[in-house]
């Protein structure tokens, strides 16, 4: 999947870079160990801008081109930032039996923005996920980490109005 | 000691519906009502019913309470804990017998279930070693380590006839043996637990429910294989499941069942979590294995098969949660014990996620052989909303559909296989009549369409084509001769991709062909969806002689697309509308139906 990458311009503070290389002095050394920095960065910064990458690539040691190829190959690796609220829809087999496209599409049009984007006042994201496995209470939503079940396109703009 | 346990399910399931919240007002209750030097709360694992959560079970008496709210909490208390009467109107329906009440394991759901790698889940207290040791956890590796060489290990589970649960149905012993033949430094055990088919759920269940049997089976397969180090390869999309399996390892490296010199036997092993970040494609062997490295998850061709050279180059075995379940029980029971289970080919039993349309969406685990049948009907209580059972489909995006003249298989590996479906990891998605198959062929083609590496350009193109493909096809655009197409690409992606990703992409569409071709020809020929499911190719309409003029229809429709006078018949223009059916929602006499 084409990864969509930011236009937004990176705020990194400094306490986040420090975060960051303590980060990877504790993990450094071992083997197999881009995955669980890349990991703990996007928990740091939310998202993995280029800049983030280029600060792992060098205290690492590693080529810039491997980290970026390890970023976009997963799709967990986030390359734009994540809203205030993430509005999560999951996309499973049962889910998207009972009616998930609906859902997504009507949160889209509510909120102007497609999947993998970000409301311009950094509000809102929506992403698309796989499979929760509340696959019971299909479809489902997540709103952080509040989860919505059964829900219905009707009741989309309801629970959208709750985190404005 | 307790008089009473309550049981709470701490799932991901029922934890979406709020039972952490249940859980702690119970105890809050309990000790308000000063019942908690006599009532015990334990959070479990799946109980297996997940529709009916959030699910609570008081012990001794076995009384399945379901769907329970918050305000529920102090009539359950009151009630039941202190009193000692039973809350019927909470309990499960199916328990409940005129005015007998039975157990939970009575009921239609459980009875025809045998539960051998669930055995623990929704029983003990997944957090707390203890509860798994007082089910005989760990006595298992206790066994191995102290009675058994190597070679006596590998030759129990190869009698047993285990095969990988993860979909493949690769005989386990036969991998462990292909390892331990080989010498090296350094072996390594892993654990596949990057779930990743759209519709199952029993690998979380089983690390969130008992995670210790996992931990305890794969130090049984490095000591028969000669490995110290094991690494369980998770997807991040399991916090609960991350979050138990760091509990577990810490408490077995605390009682030294992990580490070294295991119960002093000379034995060293440890394990290490690593995080999956969303590639579905890293459920195969050699992608994953790539991704524990921290490479782009991307296979390789094999041989060399990971048994030989697999993780940083050293031989490594690989197996499924599920199957690692299995492991501990068999060494207890014995090799016959498993061979008496299931069919002549596949031994033991199988865990199958239930979804789709399905009155009991939920996890069973059942023998073998048990037949769709039973599996549908009897345990999963038949199809929801009244609907007619259509077909099921297995094995997720590199699977196939079961129609209903195959209700009477015999489920197994071989049996699946057969009719051009396949076990996989046991999703088992029901689908009624209102269901497209070109539709669900179409979702399953999106799915690998983003999964795939990008690799293979079979793979990579090819399935991209295909979709493009299905979606002209349900778009109302297909044309003569697209089916024959659709068919011989799909026969060219299986035959040149590397992996199994690739080489089974093309299954949804083939199988959906075999026994849904009509409905192809429907889409493409007739321009018209028999399931009314293709937006671009259905239609609204609205019925006269149910109409009553009542005006709501034409009122909500959002672009202006109904016409017609107070207390008349309305007409839908369907030049204008855009096939949203806000209409039908609205309408109360269902006087508009889609076609």
């Amino acid at each position: 999947m084409q990864k969509r990458i930011s236009t937004l311009p990176f705020q990194g503070t400094k306490e986040q870079q420090e975060q960051l290389f303590k980060v990877i002095d504790e993990n450094g050394g071992k083997n197999g160990s881009v995955m669980p920095i890349l990991q703990k960065a996007q928990e740091i910064y939310g998202y993995l801008p280029i800049e983030v990458q280029t600060m792992i690539a060098e205290k690492m040691d590693v080529p810039l081109e491997e980290i970026y190829g390890v970023s976009t190959f997963y799709s967990l690796f986030a390359l734009t930032p994540k809203g205030k609220y993430n509005v999560s829809v999951c996309m499973g087999t049962a889910c998207y039996v009972k009616g998930a496209a609906d859902v997504l599409g009507k949160i889209c049009e509510v909120l102007g923005i497609q999947p993998e984007e970000c409301t311009q006042d950094g509000k809102f994201s929506i992403t698309e996920c796989r499979c929760i496995g509340a696959c019971g209470l299909a479809p489902v939503m997540t709103v952080n980490d509040d989860v919505y079940g059964r829900v219905s396109v009707s009741e989309v703009e309801d629970i959208l109005s709750k985190y404005e | 000691m307790y008089r009473s346990n309550v049981l709470v399910c701490g799932g991901t399931g029922c934890s979406s519906s709020n039972s952490q919240e249940i859980m702690r007002r119970l105890e809050e209750e309990i000790k308000k009502k000063g019942l908690d030097k006599e009532v015990n709360v334990v959070c479990t694992g799946c109980f297996g019913l997940c529709s009916l959560g959030p699910v609570v079970i008081v012990y001794p008496e076995g009384s399945f309470y379901s769907q329970v709210t918050l305000a529920d909490i102090p009539e359950i208390v009151e009630e039941h804990l202190l009193k000692g009467r039973i809350v019927k109107r909470l309990l499960y329906q199916e328990t409940i017998d005129k005015d007998a009440i039975h157990s939970l394991t009575d009921t239609p759901f459980y009875k025809k279930q045998k539960r051998i790698a669930l055995r623990n889940c929704g029983v003990i207290n997944p957090e707390v070693i203890e509860e798994y040791i007082a089910m005989d956890g760990y006595s298992a590796l206790g066994k191995v380590l102290t009675e058994m060489k190597p070679e006596e290990v590998i030759q129990v589970i190869k009698d047993s006839g285990l095969r990988g649960r993860g979909g493949g149905g690769f005989p386990t012993g036969l991998k462990w043996s292909l390892a331990a033949q080989n010498d090296a430094d350094q072996k390594y055990v892993c654990c596949n637990a990057d779930e990743g088919d759209p519709g199952a759920f029993m690998d979380r269940s089983v690390l969130e429910g008992d995670p210790h049997s996992v931990l305890e089976a794969m130090a049984i397969a490095g000591y028969a294989i000669g490995a110290t180090q094991g690494y369980i390869y998770i997807r991040a999309e399991y916090p609960i499941a991350v979050e138990r399996l760091q509990i577990a390892i810490q408490q077995a490296r605390e009682l030294g069942l992990l580490g070294k010199n295991i119960f002093d036997s000379g034995f060293d092993f440890d394990i290490e979590l690593r995080l999956g970040s969303g590639a579905f494609v890293c459920g195969e062997e050699t992608s994953l294995l790539a991704s524990i490295e921290g490479h782009r998850g991307e296979p390789r061709p094999r041989p060399p098969y990971p048994a030989v050279k697999g993780l940083y180059g050293k031989p490594t075995i690989l197996n499924n949660v599920e199957t690692y379940a299995n492991i501990a029980q068999i060494i207890l029971h014995g090799a016959d014990w498993f061979q008496s289970v299931g069919t002549e080919r596949s031994k033991g039993t199988k865990v199958f996620a239930l979804g789709g349309k399905i009155k009991h969406t939920g996890l069973v685990e059942v023998p073998m052989g048990t037949t769709l049948r039973e599996i549908v009907e009897e345990i999963g209580g038949g199809v929801s909303d009244g609907g007619k059972f259509k077909a099921a489909q297995t094995g997720g995006p590199s699977g196939g559909c079961i129609p209903s003249k195959f209700l009477d298989i015999e489920i197994d590996y071989d049996n699946l296989t057969e009719i051009g479906a396949m076990m996989g990891s046991g999703g088992l998605i029901v689908m009624d009549e209102s269901t497209c198959m070109v539709d669900i062929a179409e979702f399953f083609l999106r799915f690998t369409v983003d999964e795939s590496c990008g690799k293979c350009t079979a793979c990579r193109i090819g399935t991209k084509r295909l979709l493009e493909m299905l979606e002209k096809i349900t778009g109302g655009r297909g044309e003569d001769g697209d089916i024959e197409k659709l068919e011989s690409l799909c026969h060219y992606i299986k035959d040149n991709s590397l992996c199994a990703l690739g080489q089974t992409a093309p299954n949804p569409v083939l199988s959906t062909l075999q026994y849904f071709r009509d409905e192809y020809v429907a889409h493409v020929h007739d321009h018209h969806c028999p399931a009314g499911a293709c937006k671009e190719l259905t239609i609204y309409r609205v019925l006269p002689e149910k109409c009553i003029g009542c005006t709501k229809c034409a009122r909500n429709c959002p672009v202006g697309a109904i016409h017609g006078n107070v207390k008349e018949h309305h007409f839908i223009d369907m030049n204008k509308c855009i096939k949203c059916g806000v209409c039908m929602e609205n309408c109360k006499f269902d006087a508009i139906v889609r076609e």
